[in-house]
């Protein structure tokens, strides 16, 4: 497989554990990547512990459908994975199924194995509170509460039972300070998150969402329900995201992909199911694919 | 743009039902009036003070006091609302969150079932199975407060339930899923996003609830004793004014009559008095969407 060194080494070089997600963690999260990980896209057969989440032979049942055959894929951490496809293939589908928000969907069964940090997620003993404050979700339509700013920053951490008046003000400045949106909010924490503008309130929703110190942020789409002005901020407070948390999007756009991702991969439906049909490195997708039909859809003139 | 023939046609018959509905209220308001005047012009605030219900044809012979009809009325609805309003509220949480979807679906079959019971199946129940029931294992004679207290209550149960989860149910499933992928847990999104987001909606469902408890006449009458006196507590007889009117409307005549007539007055009011707040409530409820504090 081909792969772009300098870009490697921009990302990997600069010491232990910089591809694995920055902060504070404990030590086990922490732990460097194993010298085997050579891999930026974690490759196609990975060591145990190169990819931050690794989905094997995932398949998923909405009733009788089969909307998905046998993904599989690592996520490398630190690193922005971008899942391209046209409507339909089950992108969408694949991210709910990394932080279980897919439990929600009657009728929805998922088949196969995903591991995080080398631990299965798709038992039915798994705190489904502690991973989705683990993998945070951003959605296709920003979706603020009905409450003020502040609110909908604390909300979620109160739940986590941070109670501490001066810890939560500190946290929600933080976070509102890292979207970009300190200064056009600092004024009216109070007042409520729907007269925030789309851009704004898509921001507001990543900070509410960083705001949990996860590893892993989805982002399903996070720009399709934005103007162009408010997407291009929003993209590149994503881009800014790069090495601090493992990051999987979502996105129809060709050339939002080409722009903030690492690696990719290419999802397709095949005989009545999404499948995933190329992945890799981001260079080597688009320049090279493998596959006929990625190489006319990721060449060809859409997004 | 032109009109059609046919839609000027539909234009004129819809404003024609229109008025006619609106008039038909305010005939109906008139017609109270007009015959409640000799009593509030005659009696006044006799009506109120006169210390018993004793009333007759003349203003002079009789006693008019209908103050402990009117706390009749407002304790058995005060009762009723008081259990049925967390019931139905949580039996709406339940049937939307909890619930397996099977489950669920017969639930809500069961709910607008007894939505349908007519008053006076309830009344017979009541005055054959609850009443007795009363009266063995708690105090006669049954036909009480409690009773009719009871009773209403499963009457506007459903009232309040269906309301309630219709409000629940438009709660954006954006919001549940947003606070779902924060970590948080089924019983913290009812609480912090779903209720505060459909509370116009269920504080609708408590105003109607309040509404059919205020106007419930048949199934009161049977259980509720009809003895006209303050109720000293849940186990005494009341009367209340919707009872009032149903059993005496038969044979009154002049001030009596009259009398009657401000009562059913003094329920319109109540009516429209509770229409009026639901406005309001609804009214607010849409501005703040727009984006005020919350």
């Amino acid at each position: 497989m081909k792969t772009d060194p300098d870009r490697d080494l921009a990302d990997c070089s600069s010491g232990e554990g910089a591809c694995a997600p920055a902060g504070d963690c404990s030590e086990s999260s922490c732990a460097p990547r194993p010298a085997q990980c050579t891999e930026p896209d974690c490759g196609d057969d990975p060591p145990a512990g190169c990819c931050a989440i690794e989905a094997q032979g995932v398949e998923v049942y909405y009733g009788k459908k089969k909307v998905l055959t046998d993904v599989s894929f690592g996520m490398a951490p630190g690193r922005i994975t971008a899942i391209i496809g046209p409507s339909g293939c089950g992108k969408s589908t694949f991210l709910s199924t990394l932080n279980r928000m897919s439990d929600l969907t009657i009728g929805c069964k998922v088949s196969g194995d995903i591991r995080l940090e080398g631990k299965s997620i798709l038992g039915s003993g798994i705190d489904l509170i502690e991973l989705r404050r683990r993998v945070g979700m951003i959605f296709q339509k920003p979706n603020p509460f009905p409450l003020s700013i502040r609110k909908n920053i604390q909300l979620p951490l109160k739940e986590m039972g941070i109670r501490n008046r001066d810890e939560l003000e500190a946290t929600t400045e933080k976070v509102i300070r890292d979207v970009g949106l300190w200064d056009e909010v600092s004024d009216r924490l109070n007042s409520s998150a729907l007269a925030l503008s789309g851009g704004q309130q898509q921001r507001l929703c990543i900070a509410r969402a960083m705001a949990l110190d996860p590893d892993v942020l989805l982002f399903d789409e996070p720009c399709s329900a934005l103007d162009p002005i408010s997407c291009s901020v929003v993209e590149e407070l994503i881009a800014s995201l790069r090495r601090q948390y493992t990051v999987v999007i979502v996105t129809h756009n060709m050339s939002q992909a080409r722009r903030i991702a690492d690696s990719v991969a290419v999802f397709w439906v095949q005989e009545g199911s999404g499948r995933i049909i190329e992945h890799g490195d981001l260079e080597r997708v688009f320049e090279d694919p493998k596959h006929a039909i990625v190489k006319d859809y990721v060449q060809g003139g859409c997004g | 743009m032109y009109p059609s023939r046919i839609d000027q046609w539909v234009v004129w018959g819809l404003r024609f039902l229109g008025v006619a509905s609106c008039a038909l209220v305010g005939l109906i308001l008139l017609f109270l009036v007009a015959d409640s005047i000799p009593a509030l012009r005659t009696l006044g605030d006799r009506l109120i003070h006169d210390d018993s219900w004793h009333p007759s044809e003349h203003a002079t012979d009789g006693t008019f006091g209908m103050l402990p009809i009117v706390i009749g009325s407002l304790t058995v609805t005060l009762g009723s609302i008081l259990i049925a309003a967390p019931l139905g509220l949580a039996s709406a949480i339940f049937c939307h969150f909890y619930a397996p979807p099977m489950l669920a679906g017969f639930y809500r079959r069961m709910v607008e079932l007894l939505a349908g019971i007519p008053s006076v199946v309830f009344g017979f129940w009541g005055l054959a199975v609850l009443a007795p029931m009363i009266s063995t294992l708690l105090r006669p004679p049954g036909h009480s407060m409690l009773a009719g207290i009871l009773v209403v209550a499963l009457m506007i149960l459903p009232t309040i339930a269906l309301i309630s989860e219709t409000a629940l149910a438009a709660v954006p499933r954006s919001h549940i899923a947003g606070a779902a992928a924060l970590g948080m847990g089924r019983w913290s999104i009812i609480r912090s996003i779903v209720l505060p987001s459909a509370r116009a909606g269920i504080f609708t469902a408590m105003i109607l609830g309040i509404a059919r408890a205020v106007g419930e006449t048949m199934a009161v009458v049977m259980v509720c004793g009809n003895i006209v006196r303050v109720p000293g507590s849940v186990f005494d007889s009341v009367r209340t004014l919707t009872a009032n009117i149903a059993l005496e409307m038969g044979y009154s005549v002049g001030m009596h009559r009259s009398a009657l007539f401000v009562s059913g007055l003094l329920l319109l009011f109540t009516a429209i008095a509770l229409t009026t707040i639901i406005g309001i409530v609804e009214h607010r409820s849409k501005d703040r969407e727009g984006g005020a504090h919350v």
